[in-house]
């Protein structure tokens, strides 16, 4: 079965297979560099502008503010969970994320 | 590349969705397949529903939007047996109990927990009263806003009432403008008080006067590309067009037509009016008006009126509100009733209804600022009216912290919210009134929260803004607000500025209460609080304000958004009964 993923709703979530999985105005935790200088960097995403699918990782497109020093910018690739078997598995918010390199590398 | 929703529009859009909900209706929620629902809940959003957020699946809200939020006699009668009989939830609101409607900030009645299978039902209960859902949400016309006073008011200059009725009737369900880039929202304004808020619409007509042919004409000058979401906030700017009463309808079609061509339909963050506007100028929207969209000369801009506009303008003489007993030109009398956060319970609304028709002519009318109008009461009447218990809640003369209160949907159903509004909002207003004086003389004072960027609450036109964010307390996540300052409409508008980011939400009172006794130790005279934001800069501004914590209790600091439902005993997405079937039992999922 192939994979629907869109961002739904104006960028308030990303949908997997017409069902809203991963959801806006959540704080996720960056590494270090990753986002700002803010070690870990706890962002606040506000909105999904797009969502790709990498290998079975699915990475998003979003705008986030951290919540430490102010810094706005877009995250270009969030990792926010994976697809085992055509189910989506979400990754905690809360646990350590890093970014994935656009080359598919990780930092 | 277009995106999903244009796709979704093309196959199937507008009138056509009647049949296919009142499909899905008769074979309950379950039989819209899987695969195909982000489609189907984007495409039903034009007939005013919108499905609610995650952890409520299946439930949904209902929009109902009268032109200038006029409710004739009966309408609001039936709204509430509708919210009595299909408006209810699995859980309680500690504010609000279970089964109440929403006035909004666009003059329509929101309705929550509403199962598809009843609303075939439902579209025949309003359709029957003259009411309708079209065109409430997704990509059209929505529902258009203006006086809600109009044809009574003695500050009325040109009949508002006709032009967005008119307006109302030409294009809604009207093949070739029901699909457009994005929203398209109007307002029409015909008193000299500003309060159909024009300026934080797409498109704005505003009361003005022409010299045609040597003689004076009442008509309209025309704005466009306004609207406050997305940290983008623009009032509309002015085209330099005076369109006549006749005229005003084919100025409409025509400026929605070129939105239509010409909007982005590849990008919904760049679809809004207020871009292409950015884009192209004010000069180059008029001159493809003129040349494309149009048949006849445009006149251009009159003289208007906006020295004069008061409605949520802050530092102004006249009315910022419609709340309080006015006299109409007829001799009788409105009353407008002050509804905290827009929220009234359905026993308290059968009560309101109840009054309209004794002592009224039982209309109810909507206001921008969230609040309802009663209209038409005989002068000998409105003792009596007034005398009803009802009223002491819904007064006609409430506290300012009330009446200054705005608030939008929130995480209780909005899939955008960062945090808990309404129930907070309620929360704050009575605190401030308990513990907090306002300086001499200030009378208004507006504070409207919004639980995100989208603006619902229009936290860029307050005095002060409040507007959902998270931060970190003692290493946890809470919800928090930012904090704007100085922000009205008027002859000159502003939006607020951005003075203190996220603060704790239970600091919040806190930093309005010394932010006032700030104000009231440095203004100058008698001088407005608008007035003394504007003096100041960003840095002394931010000074004023000291978070801090008081005895204000706050139950929503945690991530209300991560509930099925803020308010429930056992609030885990995982507890939630959601999705059910029409009879409520929870249907059990296939993993
Ligand atoms: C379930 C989700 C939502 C709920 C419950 C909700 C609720 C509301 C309400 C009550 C209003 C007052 C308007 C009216 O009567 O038409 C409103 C207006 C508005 N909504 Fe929403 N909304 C939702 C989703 C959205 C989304 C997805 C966006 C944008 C991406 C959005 C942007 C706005 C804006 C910008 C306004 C008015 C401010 C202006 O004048 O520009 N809303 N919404
Ligand atoms: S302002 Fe944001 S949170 Fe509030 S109703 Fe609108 S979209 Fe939802
Ligand atoms: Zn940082």
């Amino acid at each position: 079965m192939s994979i629907a993923l869109r961002t739904l709703d104006d960028g308030a979530w990303i949908s997997i297979n017409d069902s809203r999985q991963v959801s806006v105005s959540d704080v996720w935790s960056l590494t270090t560099g990753a986002f700002c200088d803010c070690s870990p960097a706890y962002v606040l995403l506000e909105a999904f502008v797009d969502v790709d699918i990498d290998g079975s990782i699915v990475v998003v497109h979003a705008v986030g503010q951290c919540l430490e020093c102010g810094t706005r910018d877009s995250i270009e690739r969030l990792p926010v969970g994976r697809i085992v078997n055509d189910d989506f598995y979400p990754y905690d918010p809360e646990g350590v994320q890093w970014l994935v390199e656009p080359d598919g590398e990780r930092p | 590349m277009p995106t999903d929703v244009e796709h979704w529009k093309d196959e199937l859009y507008g009138t056509e969705i009647r049949a296919e909900i009142e499909r899905f209706a008769e074979e309950g929620w379950e039989s819209i397949p899987e695969d195909e629902r982000d489609a189907w809940f984007e495409r039903f959003k034009w007939f005013g529903l919108y499905h609610q957020r995650a952890g409520q699946e299946s439930y949904f809200m209902l929009r109902i939007g009268p032109p200038s939020g006029v409710l004739k006699p009966g309408q609001f009668r039936r709204i509430v047996e509708i919210a009595d009989e299909f408006s209810r939830g699995p859980a309680e609101n500690p504010e609000f109990g279970n089964g109440w409607l929403d006035v909004t900030t666009r003059q329509a009645i929101q309705l929550h927990w509403i199962r598809l299978e009843d609303v075939p039902e439902l579209f025949d209960r309003l359709e029957d009263v003259g009411l309708s859902t079209v065109q409430a949400c997704g990509d059209s016309w929505r529902n258009i806003v203006g006086c809600p006073v109009a044809g009574k008011d003695k500050h009325e200059h040109v009949d508002a009432g006709a032009l967005a009725t008119e307006l109302n009737e030409t294009f809604k369900q009207n093949e070739a403008h029901s699909n457009l880039p994005r929203k398209w929202k109007v307002s029409v304004t015909g008193c000299d008080e500003g309060c159909g808020q024009g300026d934080i619409n797409d498109l704005s007509f505003e009361p003005a006067e022409k010299e045609l042919n040597g003689e004076t004409v009442t008509g309209y000058n025309v704005r466009v590309g306004g609207g406050l979401s997305r940290n983008e906030p623009r009032f509309a700017r002015n085209i330099d067009v005076f369109a006549t009463p006749e005229q005003a309808v084919d100025v409409a079609g025509g400026l929605s037509a070129l939105f239509r061509d010409h909007g982005d339909r590849e990008n919904r963050y760049n679809a809004r009016m207020k871009f292409l506007v950015d884009e192209w100028g004010p000069e180059n929207v008029r001159e493809t008006l003129q040349a494309d969209y149009v048949d006849f000369e445009l006149e251009t801009a009159g003289d208007d009126l906006r020295e004069s506009y008061s409605y949520n303008a802050g530092d102004a003489d006249g009315k910022h509100d419609h709340v309080g007993v006015h006299e109409q030109v007829d001799g009788k009398y409105y009353v407008g009733l002050n509804v905290l956060v827009g929220r009234i319970g359905v026993n308290d609304a059968y009560e309101i209804a109840d009054a309209a028709e004794a002592y009224a002519s039982g209309e109810v009318r909507l206001t921008q600022r969230q609040n309802i109008i009663l209209t038409d009461v005989p002068e000998e009447n409105l003792d009596a009216l007034l005398a009803e218990p009802v009223f002491e809640e819904y007064s006609p003369d409430p506290h300012p912290f009330q009446r200054g209160s705005i608030a939008c949907t929130g995480t209780e159903f909005c899939s955008l919210s960062i945090v808990e509004t309404k129930n907070r909002q309620v929360r704050y207003a009575r605190w401030l009134k308990e513990n907090v004086d306002l300086p001499d003389g200030v009378e208004n004072f507006h504070i409207h929260l919004s639980g995100c960027t989208a603006s619902c609450a229009q936290p860029q036109i307050a005095d002060v803004s409040l507007r959902g964010m998270k931060t970190r307390k003692n290493g946890e996540p809470v919800e928090a607000l930012d904090i704007g300052l100085g922000g009205g409409l008027g002859e000159n508008p502003q939006f607020a500025s951005w003075v203190a980011e996220r603060i704790p939400a239970d600091e919040v009172p806190g930093a309005i209460a010394t932010l006032l006794e700030n104000f009231a130790a440095a203004r100058d005279g008698s001088e407005s609080f608008r007035e003394f934001v504007l003096e100041r800069d960003d840095e002394e501004l931010a000074d004023l304000i000291e978070p801090e914590e008081t005895d204000y209790d706050d139950p929503y600091m945690h991530n209300t958004k991560r509930t099925w439902y803020p308010y429930a005993e056992d609030d885990d997405l995982e507890a939630s009964p959601a999705p059910a079937r029409a009879d409520g039992t929870p249907i059990p999922s296939d993993d």
